[in-house]
């Protein structure tokens, strides 16, 4: 009887690790977040309140799916935010009023997304530029871009059934009434995301994230590795860019700052920067945590002045509180473990396997 | 041992934050109300007030069918001492082209300038383009007195105060000196035009809500920026009057970003009614429209700006809305009255242009008299007998 109390207690003692752990702490933090929401208006936990909360979110959600990927390989993608202002002001430029035009038009901005993430992954690997440097060169290009095309003015709306993709849904569904096109962009997206971060790129980019060197000498071509996480995250913000023309509209400040709310979601969630460490599905809790907060703030009439102060605050906060109980994890390891074990204790499996293969795909 | 040292550090940090947080949950503890009062006391200006709430009242002098040559309660004066033969040079430091309304506005001068150096009374007209930014519009002007070989200087203040040391040394040149839009504070100048003003607006547009409103409904202020005062005038004398007829207003800085005010609104809506919502400018009144479509709530009260987006969308609705104007056609006002100038002809001292809101009855011949317009165009531009009309506006040729 002792014995199933101990083993009891040993479980919640687990949970509760996991809970406080960074890289659980995002869940935890969100929930309370959600409760709090939803005892200050009791309308928003309405599964249709709250299926737009999700669609509201969503955007958002997918820049920090995409942010993730770089952050984890160990760089930065700044040039997001202004992809995402290019992306919409190309859609409303392009597409105009001519619908028949929105196939070959996203095609296009697939295929500039792809070209922007090429971009900076060769000039990071190959011209091993920093990617601090070189997205940052990248934001304000595009951003110069931008403005010099539109003169920093809004132009026109694309098409409404452009628009469709960021604005429209499902309608009718039982319960929740609609479910946003974006709700399930996101639900694919993110299910693409967990597919690639378990197959062996995922290790990969995670290895890669973690020690460059060790990396190379298993045999990652680490110049292709890095290059495709910044092709991910370019296409990432094409994707949200698609839905914010849909959502807002055209206007130059549509996107501004996503780089920072991106990283600020990701690094919320646990992973950890300067790479090798965190879950996609964190830094997407991340995203979420970040709005709910901010729609907390917004409840509470907190001047949206405060925003970005909140903003940089958890950034700090978020990355000390990751670094502190990651050091203090690995002391204890490095104590009471035996150095066979060599990994994460218990929590998320997936990085609790040994170390990450090379790359068998890359060939 | 060092662990829970540690992991304490890091609870504390996490509890230090959601204390942050928590603090502010509790709505004992600010009093909304407190904070934006300091604000508009900052900002509001009675005798301003009292001013542009006359002038909305007053009929103009002038040209009935040419708003942009009247003038309201002016002072006129003598201008002889500038009257000179032959084209003169004009030198414009504009703050900025980076909005439609400045876009519409800055098309609409280049057409008046054609007219005038067609009738050669300009040479030409030197542009300097501010880009936003004080510390350049402060170089475009010295540039131009040291040596733009100017007989002329049309100014369009970035900012108030830093401006205005940069337009005294224009004065000292001696030549005739034109302000407009936004103001300087000094009265050197030749002559200073503007519409009516902020606390027009916010009269007008607030006075639109409160008549279509209820005692205590409520209404979602969207506001572009902080600390521009033509804008945080608009909000001081609205504010004033939706407190003073108890309309429950509550105001957000969107940056004009339209995925922001529809995140706003629609958080706004899954708080609670929204009945009216009040914007400072144009830009984005479509997002917030849109915002209360998608949430699938009735429309609410609503003022916007003469911008075509949102009296398309207003029309397409059949909302109850008003379009608040500040009056793009001073754009062109700037280079008539250098003409006058060179001619010798009177000119108000200070040039306040009528600006007339585009009410529902009005809203079918804006519309109407704007077809084929882009969205970002302003319906009352005054360009309507120029000789590019319609097309430079349409096709949007920024020169």
């Amino acid at each position: 009887m002792s014995q199933q109390a101990t083993s009891f207690g040993s479980h919640v003692g687990k949970a509760a690790f996991a809970l406080v752990s960074p890289r659980g702490a995002v869940f935890l933090l969100l929930a309370l977040l959600l409760i709090a929401l939803a005892v200050l208006s009791p309308g928003f936990a309405e599964p249709g309140q709250f299926i737009r909360f999700i669609q509201r979110v969503a955007p958002i959600a997918i820049v920090a799916i995409g942010q993730y990927f770089v952050i984890v390989s160990g760089e930065f993608d700044l040039s997001m935010g202004s992809l995402i202002t290019a992306q919409v002001v190309i859609a409303g430029n392009l597409v105009g009023q001519d619908a028949s035009k929105s196939v070959p038009v996203l095609i296009f901005m697939v295929a500039f997304g792809i070209l922007i993430g090429l971009i900076n992954g060769l000039a990071t690997t190959l011209l091993k530029v920093p990617s601090f440097i070189v997205t940052l060169g990248m934001m304000l290009a595009l951003l110069g871009g931008v403005l010099f095309w539109t003169g920093g003015a809004a132009t026109g709306n694309p098409a409404d059934e452009f628009r469709q993709i960021g604005r429209g849904g499902i309608q009718n569904v039982p319960i929740v009434g609609v479910i946003p096109w974006s709700v399930i962009i996101l639900g694919v997206v993110l299910a693409v995301a967990i597919w690639l971060s378990q197959r062996p790129y995922g290790r990969t980019l995670i290895a890669v994230g973690d020690n460059v060197t060790t990396a190379r000498y298993a045999g990652v071509r680490v110049w292709w590795v890095k290059t495709s996480a910044f092709i991910i995250s370019s296409l990432s913000a094409t994707v949200t860019g698609i839905i914010l023309v849909g959502f807002a509209g055209v206007h130059p400040s549509v996107g501004r700052g996503y780089e920072f709310i991106a990283i600020t979601a990701v690094v919320l969630g646990g992973v950890v920067l300067g790479g090798g460490r965190g879950w996609v599905v964190a830094a997407m809790a991340g995203a979420f945590a970040l709005e709910a907060l901010f729609m907390l703030l917004n409840f509470v009439d907190v001047p949206s002045t405060m925003r970005d102060a909140v903003q940089g605050l958890l950034i700090i906060l978020a990355v000390a509180y990751s670094a502190v109980t990651f050091r203090a994890r690995r002391s204890e390891r490095s104590v009471l473990a035996s150095p066979a074990t060599g990994k994460e204790p218990e929590l998320a499996p997936e990085s609790a396997r040994p170390a990450p293969q090379p790359t068998p795909e890359g060939d | 041992m060092r662990r829970p040292a540690h992991m304490a550090v890091a609870i504390v940090g996490a509890a230090a934050l959601f204390a942050l947080t928590g603090c502010t949950t509790d709505p004992s503890v600010t009093p909304p109300s407190e904070g934006e009062d300091s604000e508009s006391v900052e900002w509001f200006d009675q005798a301003l007030f009292d001013k542009q709430l006359d002038e909305i009242s007053t009929t103009p002098e002038g040209p009935a069918d040419q708003p942009h040559l009247q003038y309201i309660n002016a002072e006129m004066i003598d201008t002889s001492e500038y009257a000179s033969e032959g084209a003169k040079k004009v030198c414009f430091a504009n703050a900025s082209i980076s909005n439609p309304w400045r876009q519409t506005g800055w098309i609409t001068m280049n057409e008046q300038l054609k007219v005038l150096q067609d009738d050669g009374v300009i040479s030409e007209m030197e542009t300097r383009d501010a880009q936003d930014s004080d510390d350049t519009q402060i170089a475009d002007i010295d540039y131009f007195i040291e040596e733009g070989n100017c007989d002329a200087f049309i100014i369009s203040p970035n900012s108030t105060a830093a401006m205005t040391p940069a337009v005294e040394r224009a004065c000292e040149t001696g030549k005739p000196v034109v302000v407009f839009d936004r103001g300087v504070d000094t009265d050197c100048q030749t002559t200073f035009i503007h519409p009516i003003g902020g606390f027009a607006w916010g009269i007008e547009s607030a006075n639109f809500l409160i008549d279509n409103l209820e005692p205590g409904n409520k209404v979602v202020a969207m506001r572009i920026l902080p600390g521009v005062d033509v804008l945080e005038q608009r909000w001081a004398a609205a504010e004033k009057l939706f407190g003073e007829n108890d309309i429950e207003a509550v105001d957000y800085f969107t940056g004009a970003d339209p995925a922001e005010i529809k995140k706003i609104i629609s958080d706004e809506l899954a708080k609670g009614d929204v009945h009216g919502v009040w914007m400072d400018a144009g830009d984005g009144a479509v997002a917030a429209i849109e915002a209360f479509e998608d949430a699938g709530v009735d429309y609410p009260v609503m003022t916007g700006e003469d911008e075509l987006s949102f009296l398309r969308k207003w029309d397409a609705t059949g909302l109850t809305g008003l379009g608040t104007v500040y009056s793009n056609f001073q754009w062109r006002t700037t280079l008539l009255a250098v003409q006058k100038i060179f001619a010798g002809e009177e000119i108000p001292e200070e040039w306040v242009l009528p600006q007339e809101p585009i009410a529902q009855e009005e809203l079918a011949d804006a519309l109407e008299n704007n077809e084929g317009m882009p969205d970002g165009h302003y319906a009352r531009f005054g360009g309507e007998d120029l000789p590019g009309y319609p097309t430079v506006w349409q096709e949007r040729i920024i020169p």
